[in-house]
């Protein structure tokens, strides 16, 4: 049995210390948000909140989680997490959907740190996050909406 | 209401529903777990209206749309819940989508047949008289219910967002309250449809109905269902195309906790473990030995070479204009250029998964479903049963570009056979890796293009003899006949042989070599390739002709209004021929244009790019202009377009499957790469305002980016690339 804190929960899960936490996190404990999408690291559809700080969940064993707090799309409820859903649908961002999971999960970890990103903080925050229907003009428009908003 | 009414006015439902065959719905209704109580409801009942197989209407006032299409991103469960709820004068809010079960016969795709069927960015332009009838007739039964309840005649009622309303004595009901009297009435089969003016809905902005869903983690894809007692299998495939399995070990695969079974099945070795890393794990520690007598070992440059020396000889003509050879003897000038073009994997987010269950001679299926009835035939046909004992659940997909519909159901049928061989003792959800998604085959084929076109001397184009050698994609599937002519694959040629432009002499002619490499369709298609060769040698021909582009383009369009007004747009837009802001001395800037015509829709794209010292490029900005017929929801238009351009710009920069000795060379995103977010370029799209029937919108947006990108790198730097991916260094 590992225990991990995930969206604010004690979770006792029967799996290797091996287990990518992602396989872990859907596989085990039935949050199924976040998503796979390479296994290594590459595409960001996993990312999930480790302490705040956007991380890929497929490539990161579930031993090495420790007490850190994991918060993933199913987690989100802070003002920031819910203007960044709100722009989302206003800007109508998603398309297949698949990746938005962990963009939201990146966007909210820069929105955290920067109250107001330039193009190249958006850049460099969410470049790790790939979307295949290429919904990045309105991934930027909607953070930007976010910030906004908050502001 | 009497017993007696109620018997004999249901009858005209109730033939509906017997025509349409048992019609069970299944609902999944996740726990707090995440995981999946399946439970069956019989959709309606005596209190439901249902006056088709599109729409169903009970006293909670939800009106539920079923879509027959897969929501794989395009937008398309929006689209035809709009054309639904526009005419049933439905509050967009209260319309909730219900995704349709196979069945051919209700379903069909109204342009290809008996094939139910999303693909050729069809699902608007076959759906836009079918679900506008549906929701006018069932507009229709709540007015005449209304009119009934009220005494009054039904000319004095109206609906608006909802709401039934007559207006003279002040009385309304909501479509909840209407909806049991309106199951009992005859279903009217006459109805009117709106004036376009009068649209509330169609051409304005609905939201899109799964966007909650997917902004909030709550959105279902195959990769998130799990059923009770399910196993998770991971599939060790071939190294080589046309490999099968000799023999394999599973001795240490079985030791893996976790692991539950090892059983070949043909295409490959299936472990069956618990949970997705246990299989991994399992598969990892598999030794399997590949019977290799029929495998395919060429290189891509071993393969590109053949077409080359294929590109010598003429092919099977797909069009043939005047007298291509006398015109070229007269010409004052002529071009000669070879382009090439590699294998391209769909590489959708979700990479390929399929679940199945088997048990007591029926089969369910959930899967991100884009072919229906060819999914269903198969897996009928593999398990000895009646394809209406295949049942299957239409889930989201995580994209798909053309993936998902695969004419030998590659991935579904390896999920049933996995299933087949544990005698169904447990549903089995079939993953495949990254890595399986990129080295399964199926790509857009490898193509080789010559083409020569003959000026005279005003600079005008006499002559254009264009050669295509690549794979037929249709060739060997169920819709071969239909789809391939005297030896032309009418999608190898598509965007070649109707060349818009008026050339007198005009020759297109194809090769279409067997190779063993599957291929398949791959957003937009042939244009993905043919738009590239002709917008880049229209684009040479007008330099050497010493024309603008644009002009050049518009002399020979003479014939095609529709193509000349998506032109004059976007180049307007783009402020063409105007300066473009300067860069640093160490860059070199230009603009490039490219139109097409691809799935009945014309678009025209300005490409504004940036050279940098070192070669590489940096695209700015891309203006493009689109006439798609009536736009349903401009808004999920403009997101098409963008996107559309991202995924070409990812082909146009980086796409390119290679094979060396047989072997595919790529395996994830660090060896395919995908555009990220800091390269992704502004994008301002235009749309042509019409009122006529709507065109595609999934892949037209794709063709026209490389072609008009490479324009400008020429405009930049003077190089004309013809290969892609485009590289200057």
């Amino acid at each position: 049995m590992i225990r991990i804190n995930v969206n604010g929960k004690s979770l006792n899960l029967d799996v290797p210390p091996d287990t990518p936490l992602l396989w872990a996190l859907r596989d085990s404990a039935g949050l199924t948000g976040s998503k796979y999408g390479c296994g290594m690291g590459l595409c960001g559809a996993c990312s999930v909140l480790l302490n705040g700080t956007s991380i890929r969940s497929c490539s990161t064993p579930i031993s090495a989680v420790g007490n850190g707090k994991i918060t993933t799309i199913e987690g989100l409820d802070d003002k920031v997490d819910k203007a960044l859903q709100a722009a989302w649908l206003k800007l109508d961002v998603s398309q297949c959907g698949y990746c938005q999971s962990g963009q939201l999960i990146s966007a909210g970890a820069l929105l955290r740190t920067k109250k107001n990103p330039s193009d190249a903080d958006i850049d460099a925050a969410l470049a790790g996050n790939l979307c295949r229907c290429a919904t990045y003009v309105r991934i930027r428009a909607a953070v930007k909406d976010a910030a906004k908003s908050l502001a | 209401m009497s017993t007696t009414k109620s018997t004999k006015s249901t009858l005209p439902r109730r033939r509906f529903l017997q025509q349409a065959g048992a019609l069970t719905l299944a609902f999944y209704l996740p726990n707090a777990r995440g995981k999946f109580a399946v439970t069956d409801a019989q959709a309606g009942t005596a209190a439901t209206l249902e006056p088709n197989a599109f729409v169903r209407i009970g006293s909670d006032n939800k009106v539920i749309v079923i879509v027959k299409h897969l929501e794989m991103g395009q937008g398309a469960h929006t689209g035809l819940a709009t054309l639904l709820a526009e005419e049933l004068d439905a509050d967009w809010e209260q319309v909730v989508i219900e995704a349709a079960p196979a069945d051919a016969k209700r379903y069909n795709n109204t342009l290809m047949g008996p094939f139910q069927l999303t693909g050729g960015s069809t699902s608007m332009a076959n759906s836009f008289e079918q679900m506008r009838r549906a929701g006018a007739t069932a507009r229709a039964m709540l007015v005449s219910a209304a009119a009934a309840q009220w005494s009054v005649g039904a000319g004095s009622i109206t609906v608006t967002k909802g709401r039934v309303i007559h207006a003279a004595t002040k009385r309304s009901a909501s479509f909840g309250e209407l909806a049991a009297r309106a199951s009992e009435l005859p279903i009217p089969t006459d109805v009117s449809l709106k004036n376009p003016k009068n649209f509330v809905l169609i051409g304005k902005h609905a939201p899109r109905k799964d966007a909650r869903a997917k902004s909030n983690g709550t959105a279902i894809y195959t990769q998130d269902i799990h059923l009770p007692g399910m196993l998770t299998a991971l599939v060790a495939h071939p190294p080589r195309f046309g490999s099968t399995v000799k023999n394999f070990d599973a001795d240490a695969a079985l030791k893996i906790p976790g692991v539950v079974d090892v059983v070949s099945i043909g295409s490959g070795v299936a472990v069956l473990a618990n949970d997705f890393w246990s299989a991994k794990k399992g598969r990892d520690a598999l030794i399997v030995k590949w019977g290799e007598a029929n495998a395919f070992k060429l290189d891509s440059s071993e393969i590109m070479a053949q077409y080359n020396m294929l590109a010598r000889e003429p092919g099977a003509v797909a069009r043939s204009d005047g007298d291509t050879d006398a015109a070229f003897s007269k010409a004052k000038k002529v071009i000669e250029a070879s382009f090439e073009f590699p294998y391209l994997a769909h590489a959708a987010m979700e990479p390929m998964n399929c679940v199945v269950r088997f048990a007591r001679g029926e089969c369910e299926v959930w899967n991100g479903e884009q072919f229906q009835t060819g999914d269903q035939a198969a897996l009928a046909h593999l398990l000895g049963i009646a394809p209406e004992k295949v049942k299957l659940n239409m889930l989201y997909a995580g994209g798909s570009f053309g993936r998902r519909a695969n004419p030998a159901a590659d991935y579904v049928l390896e999920a049933a056979r996995i299933v087949q061989k544990i005698n169904g003792r447990a549903p089995v959800k079939l993953v495949w890796t990254r890595e399986d998604d990129m080295r399964a085959g199926y790509y857009r084929p490898m193509f080789f293009h010559t083409l020569k076109a003959g000026l005279d001397a005003k600079g005008k184009v006499i002559a254009w003899k264009h050669r295509l050698v690549g794979q037929s994609i249709f060739a060997g599937t169920a819709m071969e006949a239909m789809m391939v002519q005297n030896g032309v694959d009418h999608t190898s040629v598509e965007g070649a042989q109707n060349l818009p432009y008026q050339i007198d002499n005009l020759l297109v002619d194809l090769h279409s070599p067997s190779i063993g490499v599957p291929v398949q369709w791959w957003r937009s298609v042939g244009s993905t390739h043919t738009a590239f060769s002709t917008e880049t040698m229209i684009d040479e021909l007008a330099t050497a002709a010493k024309i603008d582009p644009v002009t050049f383009r518009l002399d020979m369009l003479s014939e095609h209004p529709r193509h000349a007004a998506v032109l004059k747009l976007a180049a307007t837009k783009a402020g063409w021929g105007k300066q473009l802001a300067a860069s640093n001395a160490a860059e070199k800037r230009g603009r490039g244009i490219a139109l097409h015509e691809s799935f009945s829709s014309v678009v025209a794209q300005v490409v504004e790019v940036t050279v940098k010292a070192d070669k590489t490029f940096r695209v700015d900005r891309v203006v493009c202009a689109v006439d798609c017929g009536l736009a349903i929801n401009p808004d999920i238009v403009k997101a098409q377009m963008e996107g559309g351009i991202g995924f070409a710009m990812s082909a146009a920069k980086y796409g390119a499957i290679t094979l060396n000795d047989g072997i595919v060379d790529q395996s994830n995103f660090h060896d395919y790469r995908l555009i990220n977010i800091a390269e992704m370029p502004k994008v301002d799209v235009h749309i042509v305002p019409s009122l006529k029937p709507p065109t595609g919108v999934g892949e037209p947006g794709v063709p026209p980016f490389a072609p008009a990108l490479a324009n400008a790198i020429a405009a930049a730097t003077g190089v004309r690339l013809r290969k892609l991916p485009l590289k200057l260094a």
